[in-house]
């Protein structure tokens, strides 16, 4: 026996076959002739003749071949690289990363059978859910009436804005009303809803106090503005104090007031965006309402209108007929259809599930911790020796930054080997290196000390030796990735190793 | 930050040279390329079209965020630095010689008092 097969560990080579930092891709894991299973061939058969000579493959496409147990841990181990909620926390501003109950997903379950074209007597209960959810966010909204169709939240956007220039266009103003109005903290699907649509954005500087500088909002205000799009709290997590003053303006010169429901989860239970004078709100139910996002969707974002513009929602709408519920006819001015059937209904049960296992006082609980949260958060971010942008009292999230000299984008990078998500960076636009951290109201005391303790700690190392965090992170399946060159130069083809052409 | 005194400037962090037969040549400050941090992507204007003083141009996107950049002056488009489409790291490398966008035809000079010498766009450039 040689001296190097006695020693007691792997080499490096032998090792990396099993470990999930290194592990192959699905194709580099494929053996010709492997398989999971094998389809019954029976004796005859003939794909030409039963599908049409011109349907077949000249030659058989280039799919990789394993076995199921090969295939089983090829998922597994992506899977376990994932970064997720269930996982840690991930306090993303703008986005409420919050838990979703598995409660949600066995009830979400129960429905998984149905189809949407099955007659409307064998599916009452599916719409007498949906009809109790479009209550209940007309309730919450204070809007007259909602629709369940958008399945995104800049879907709903769109379906909002489409149905404003609906209106003004029934009212003989479609050629006058030219501009949106966003601020420049905006979320970006804002100005980009208004200019798809078809609408100039014209923005709006944000005050020294954090909110809409109101003197420049009524510069900007005529007659030629179809809509002001807003949130509240805004992205600097602030209320907008004088937002009753901005929608009695708006409404002055004929323009609709737009709420973007991304940051519903602030004022939940406790305020209402129909009181506060918008004409429109299109919500995320995969935010405020626990609907699971993060991987891409399927995301959902009804839209709810004041009764002025509700000819114009997206059909159809499901409607109570006295003990019957029944899915609304065409609407003649509706702006049509935003997405087939009912909308991802899925995540219409979970979001229903949410509300009804909360309640009125559950939801108020949850607006109110989620804005405790943030506010303890941001103290304790600001002993640590960050900086906070608009330093007051803010809602569900806020925004803070490093001191001079010191990048946001090292500190998330050094945040990574601490096995936690950063916060969003470099948004909002208006505040220089920005961090925006909305912790919700699932995360507890000791997880937000604990956030708290690793910021601490990554400014410290960055305050001492700057050209450590350039390093970060180490502990990760992948080190820094080269951004510019992922951007200047993607490739977004697999390139087969015997691929010579 | 490099802000060279042969230079005027914007408020919103471009520069632009003397005029040279009635065309200037706009791009971004030093201290503007950093902030923004690695460019990977320029969006030009077309040779001809018309902008009004301060309306947005051109766009930058970095790693971190696309920036509108804005007309310093009004004034029809002469030229646009076509080699930023391959090279659009030149805007961090050399802001002021091969990172230059675009050359105006500049149609009202009144638009020149506006613009900052390289002592009041430094102070500007330190509050931001």
């Amino acid at each position: 026996m040689s001296a190097t097969s006695s020693s007691p560990l792997p080499s490096v080579a032998a090792s990396d076959r099993f470990r999930s930092d290194t592990f192959p891709l699905i194709f580099e894991r494929s053996s010709p002739g492997r398989r999971a299973a094998r389809p019954p061939v029976t004796e005859g058969d003939d794909m030409a003749s039963l599908l049409g000579a011109e349907h077949l493959r000249a030659e058989p496409p280039r799919l990789p071949e394993v076995a199921e147990l090969d295939l089983v841990r090829h998922y597994t181990q992506l899977a376990h690289r994932q970064f997720s909620i269930d996982g840690n926390v991930y306090p993303l501003g703008s986005c409420t990363m919050k838990y979703n109950p598995k409660l949600h997903e066995d009830v979400a379950e129960r429905f998984l059978d149905l189809h949407p074209y099955q007659d409307e007597d064998s599916v009452q209960g599916i719409l007498e859910l949906l009809c109790e959810l479009q209550t209940d966010l007309e309730e919450l909204t204070g809007m007259d009436e909602v629709s369940l169709q958008p399945a995104a939240g800049a879907h709903g956007e769109l379906a909002g804005i489409l149905m404003i220039r609906a209106f003004h266009m029934a009212n003989g103003e479609g050629e006058q009303r030219r501009v949106v109005i966003c601020p420049d903290g905006a979320h970006g699907t804002n100005p980009a809803t208004a200019a798809m649509a078809g609408y100039d954005v014209v923005e709006v500087p944000t005050g020294p106090d954090g909110e809409v500088d109101v003197e420049a909002f009524q510069a900007a205000l005529g007659p030629h503005v179809a809509a002001v799009m807003l949130t509240n709290p805004n992205t600097l997590g602030i209320f907008e104090t004088r937002i009753e003053e901005i929608a009695e303006r708006a409404h002055e010169v004929g323009a609709q007031l737009y709420y973007d429901g991304a940051n519903l989860n602030a004022i939940v239970g406790r305020a209402r965006p129909g009181d506060m004078g918008f004409d429109v709100v299109h919500l995320n139910l995969h935010k405020t309402f626990t609907t699971p996002h993060g991987g891409g969707g399927p995301g959902t974002g009804p839209v709810g209108v004041k009764s002025h513009l509700a000819p114009y929602l997206p059909a159809p709408r499901i409607l109570q007929e006295g003990e019957r519920f029944v899915v609304e006819g065409e609407r003649a001015s509706s702006i049509g259809r935003m997405r087939s059937f009912y909308g991802n209904v899925g995540n219409l049960v979970r979001a229903w599930a949410y509300i009804r296992r909360l309640g009125l006082e559950g939801l108020k609980r949850v607006s109110t911790i989620a804005v405790l949260n943030a506010n303890y958060l941001r103290v304790r971010m600001r002993e640590a020796g960050y900086e906070i942008a608009f330093d007051r009292v803010n809602m569900h999230e806020f925004v803070a930054r490093p001191p001079a000299g010191i990048r946001t984008l090292d500190i998330a990078k050094a945040m990574l080997d601490y096995g936690v998500h950063p916060m969003t960076v470099y948004f909002p636009l208006v505040v220089r290196e920005a961090m925006m951290v909305e912790p919700t109201e699932t995360e507890s005391l000791e997880t937000l000390d604990a956030y708290a303790a690793v910021l601490a700690e990554v400014l410290e190392t960055a305050q001492r030796d700057p050209a450590a965090l350039a390093e970060a992170p180490r502990l990760t399946p992948v080190r820094r990735l080269d951004e510019v060159a992922a951007a200047r130069r993607p490739v977004l083809r697999y390139a087969f190793v015997d691929a010579a052409d | 930050m490099d802000t060279p005194d042969t230079l005027h400037y914007t408020r919103s962090h471009e520069w632009v040279t003397k005029p040279e037969n009635g065309i200037v040549t706009v791009g971004i400050t030093d201290f503007a390329q950093d902030q923004l941090g690695d460019v990977v992507f320029v969006e030009l204007p077309s040779v001809g079209a018309r902008f009004d003083a301060g309306s947005p141009a051109a766009v930058i996107e970095s790693v971190k965020t696309a920036s509108d950049i804005y007309a310093p002056l009004a004034g029809e488009i002469t030229a646009v630095n076509d080699a930023l489409d391959a090279e659009p790291e030149a805007i961090n490398s050399s802001p002021y010689e091969n990172g230059w966008l675009f050359k105006i035809r500049v149609a009202d000079p009144a638009g020149w008092e506006e613009l900052l010498d390289a002592g009041a766009y430094e102070a500007v450039a330190q509050e931001d």
